[in-house]
């Protein structure tokens, strides 16, 4: 397979961005944007359709198996983790565009830093006060909760979310999902006005971010759950009735 | 007192801070990425602890013993013994954090894992490491919210600061504005697994490169057992790295066959008809081996899932059946999956006593990254266990011997860039030179012959490159490995020599190396004999 890899270079958040197109060959059927991305910084002297060598394009990697968020980027327009972009996708088209997340600070090509996802997380105060047991009629959703991999892939869709809003979208929506489902006592109020203000306010409920979430997080579930438990006080864990 | 500086957030690191902090201690806590993307996501199949809630008179000195049994007699039994006395409750403290744990009638109910004869294994699913480090993560977000707790992702380690055998801090550089600043203080090294040392033939991740223990051991840390790599026997090949398909899978009723002439032949029921195909894992890989070498058998082994249950599916491995389907386009519901033995664990790292010191004063070190607990074999499920109870265990011994009048210091480290030459990172060419050199000697069968030509091969590429601190240092550590596994005269473990396949009493000791004036030396330690009557609780 050969396929043209368009990436969106930038040296460092100073200089000037810049496009590279690059020649990918393999005859890996399942190779991803993370397999181009690890052999072409790996061989050293790549060249580009110019001719020019290659210099190492960053971006950030961990598990390769799409479990760590780490890999997140703009992929084809869309964002996606690399290591579950197949260029096979793409073949027919003969190119792929690769950027990084543009919701975020750009720190080279195509790492990008998503702290804020995490100093947003402590602004909510997701954590819980007092040791709890999950009740058994939650533990689904707290699993499923569980599963974010805080990759910021619905950040960069979602329309109401930039970096210093007081709306943290659905990362933090999902991740409040779970202290809701557990928590007791005060710390229920408490999170319950963190939601509101950080979660249910600015969420127009379109859902453009459920369709990007790589860990296939039931967010549609998860958000009108913690809606009933925080916004509207009612008890929540029951079996969801189908309407 | 200095902040106590952690290097490492994976269930390791954030195990050792939340103990620091609960006892109101303050840290850094050092990672290369945040913790969400440190390797203890990955684990799947769960988290060993005697909770006896089968019915089936499970104990705690059962754990011990299975555990001892597992790593053939290599593990310290002090260290295993604690270990085991507070599983019960390290799962219990992860229940309590909101760990949603598969239950039934609200009580923790426990899976089969390979080497162990009762129902041991506490899970969620088929992704436990995920959910419980989310839990975790939670909760030391509570204590970074304070203070306690001071994050530093995107930071990597770079060295020791060592003055006069003591460790005196770290040299950190921020990754993100390439600048590097000296931590003062204690450091636990929470580092993970070498997996960096074989790119892409592990099934754990590419950010624990193995470079912080090659520099570590080229400062004079000691390891221990680094003979000792545990092949897995269940990992498919995927693009870049080895997946690992759960011992999970195994222990919900999975079977392994070959084809030989043309039938299906469940060897390892054939062979092992106590624990079948829950035999520890060497001896799985090792099986796999030798039947694929008999001229009446295919090449491939597979793992025949077929007569797994729908609800087992569905509620204890849905996340597997997810993934396979994904990776092989094969539903495992109705077909039997290919299978090969992959790099997984490293036994094998730096030397500990059971209170998590190593040999230089001030420096301890916890999870993965030690050879602490798991002898020459880590029984599945051990090892998430041994993250969270080191972590702690060091945690305490730091707490036990400060001095409580010594007065805490805050100041934010300063920092700068660095005015001397600095390899930013191992060319990966070398790295693979290196890798190659390494895996003709250490694979699932070994002898002297190919570790000789293994050793040379490593000479070559020091020889014939020019290399930087970073490849230097990842020779050294290569290089011990193989000398560790040419002086074990003895097949024990993960480490089977077909020229001497008996085990050797003589050698039911730690294989210790260190790296001394360019040297490195190879010595034997005796290991402790149990205490009786060792308390409960004691971390
Ligand atoms: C696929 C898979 C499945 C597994 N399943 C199970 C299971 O079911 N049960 C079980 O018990 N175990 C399992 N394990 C093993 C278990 O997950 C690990 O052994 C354990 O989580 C290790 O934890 P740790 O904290 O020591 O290291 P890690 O979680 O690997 O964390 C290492 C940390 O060190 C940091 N680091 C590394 N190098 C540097 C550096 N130079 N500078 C700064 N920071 C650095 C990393 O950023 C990271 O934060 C599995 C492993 C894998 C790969
Ligand atoms: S539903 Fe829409 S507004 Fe709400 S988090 Fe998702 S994308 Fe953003
Ligand atoms: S909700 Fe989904 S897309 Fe958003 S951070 Fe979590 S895993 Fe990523
Ligand atoms: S590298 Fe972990 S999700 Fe891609």
């Amino acid at each position: 397979m050969k396929i043209k890899l368009d990436i969106l270079r930038l040296e460092n958040s100073e200089s000037e961005p810049y496009r590279q197109c690059v020649v990918f060959e393999t005859d890996d059927e399942n190779a991803t944007v993370a397999t181009a991305l690890t052999e072409i910084n790996n061989k050293g002297n790549y060249k580009d359709e110019n001719g020019k060598t290659v210099a190492p394009i960053h971006w950030e990697c961990s598990c390769l198996q799409k479990k760590c968020g780490a890999c997140a980027m703009v992929i084809n327009n869309k964002p996606q983790l690399a290591c579950n972009a197949r260029l096979k996708l793409y073949e027919k088209k003969g190119i792929v565009t690769v950027e990084p997340l543009k919701k975020f600070p750009v720190i080279a090509d195509l790492a990008a830093d998503r702290s804020i996802i995490f100093e947003n997380l402590k602004t909510m105060k997701i954590w819980l006060e007092s040791q709890t047991k999950v009740d058994e009629c939650v533990s689904e959703s707290v699993y499923d909760a569980s599963r974010c991999l805080q990759c910021g892939c619905c950040l960069e869709v979602c329309p109401n979310f930039y970096v210093g809003s007081d709306f943290f979208g659905m990362s933090g929506t999902v991740s409040a999902s779970k202290i809701i489902s557990s928590a007791g006592g005060e710390q229920k109020k408490e999170i319950a006005a963190a939601y509101k203000k950080h979660s249910y306010n600015g969420c127009g409920k379109s859902l453009a971010c459920r369709d990007v979430c790589p860990a296939g997080i039931d967010v549609e579930r998860l958000l009108v759950n913690s809606n009933a438990a925080a916004v509207w006080g009612r008890k929540i864990g029951k079996k969801n009735k189908k309407a | 007192m200095y902040r106590i500086n952690i290097i490492g957030s994976g269930l390791a690191g954030l195990s050792a801070a939340i103990t620091l902090a609960e006892n109101s201690v303050a840290c850094n806590l050092i990672s290369l990425q945040n913790s969400e993307r440190a390797q203890s996501v990955l684990a799947e199949g769960g988290i060993n602890g005697a909770l006896n809630t089968m019915g089936e008179d499970d104990n705690t000195e059962n754990h011990f013993n299975d555990t001892m049994k597992g790593g053939v007699y290599l593990s310290d039994p002090n260290a295993v013994d604690g270990l085991t006395k507070n599983a019960p409750q390290i799962i219990r403290w992860l229940e309590s954090l909101g760990v949603p744990f598969n239950t039934s009638g609200g009580e923790i109910i426990l899976r089969n894992f390979g080497g162990q004869k009762k129902k041991r294994t506490a899970y969620a699913r088929s992704s436990t490491g995920k959910i419980i480090m989310s839990a975790v993560i939670d909760e030391a977000r509570k204590y970074e919210a304070c203070g306690l707790i001071k994050r530093y992702c995107h930071h990597e380690f770079v060295k020791l600061l060592i003055e006069n055998n003591v460790c005196v801090g770290a040299l950190i550089r921020d990754r993100y504005s390439g600048k590097f600043a000296e931590f003062k203080g204690t450091v636990i090294l929470a580092c993970g697994g070498m997996n960096g040392i074989f790119p892409g033939m592990t099934t754990g991740t590419t950010q624990n490169s193995g470079d912080a223990a090659c520099t570590v051991f080229a400062q004079g840390v000691e390891f221990g057992n680094l003979e000792m790599l545990q092949y897995h026997p269940t990992t498919i090949g995927i693009s870049g790295k080895r997946c690992l398909v759960t011992e999970a899978a195994r222990g919900e009723g999975g079977r392994l066959y070959i084809e030989r002439n043309g039938d299906k032949w469940y060897f390892m029921e054939e062979k092992y008809p106590e624990l079948k195909n829950l035999m520890p894992r060497d001896v799985v890989a090792r099986e796999m081996f030798f039947v694929r070498r008999q001229p009446e058998c295919g090449n491939t082994v597979y793992l025949d899932m077929t007569g797994l249950s729908e609800s087992t599916w569905k509620n204890k491995l849905s996340d597997l059946r997810e993934e396979i389907i994904h990776y092989l386009s094969t539903d495992p519901k109705t077909d039997p999956i290919p299978i090969k033995e992959g790099i997984h664990y490293f036994m094998g790292g730096i030397n500990t006593n059971e209170c998590h010191q190593t040999n230089v004063q001030n420096l301890y070190a916890a999870g993965e990254c030690t050879c602490q607990y798991h002898g020459a074999n880590r029984l599945g499920g051990n090892s998430m266990l041994g993250a969270l109870y080191g972590g702690r265990k060091a945690a305490l011994t730091i707490l036990n011997i400060s001095k409580k009048d010594d007065k805490f210091i805050d100041k934010s480290p300063d920092f700068k860039v660095l005015h001397e030459p600095f390899a930013e990172e191992a060319s990966p060419i070398v790295i693979q030179k290196i890798s190659e050199a390494l895996l003709l000697g250490l694979g699932i069968v070994r002898n002297q012959k190919n570790l000789d030509y293994s050793l040379k091969k490593l000479c070559d590429v020091e020889k014939n490159n020019n290399l930087n601190l970073r490849e230097k240092n990842r020779i050294f550590l290569a290089k011990a490995m193989i000398i560790s596994a040419l002086g074990r005269k003895e097949s024990r473990g993960a480490h089977y020599r077909e020229d001497y396949p008996n085990r050797d009493e003589s050698f039911q000791k730690t294989s210790a190396v260190r790296f001394n004036n360019g040297e490195i030396d190879l010595k034997y330690r005796d290991i402790p004999e149990r205490r009786i009557s060792a308390n409960e609780n004691q971390a």
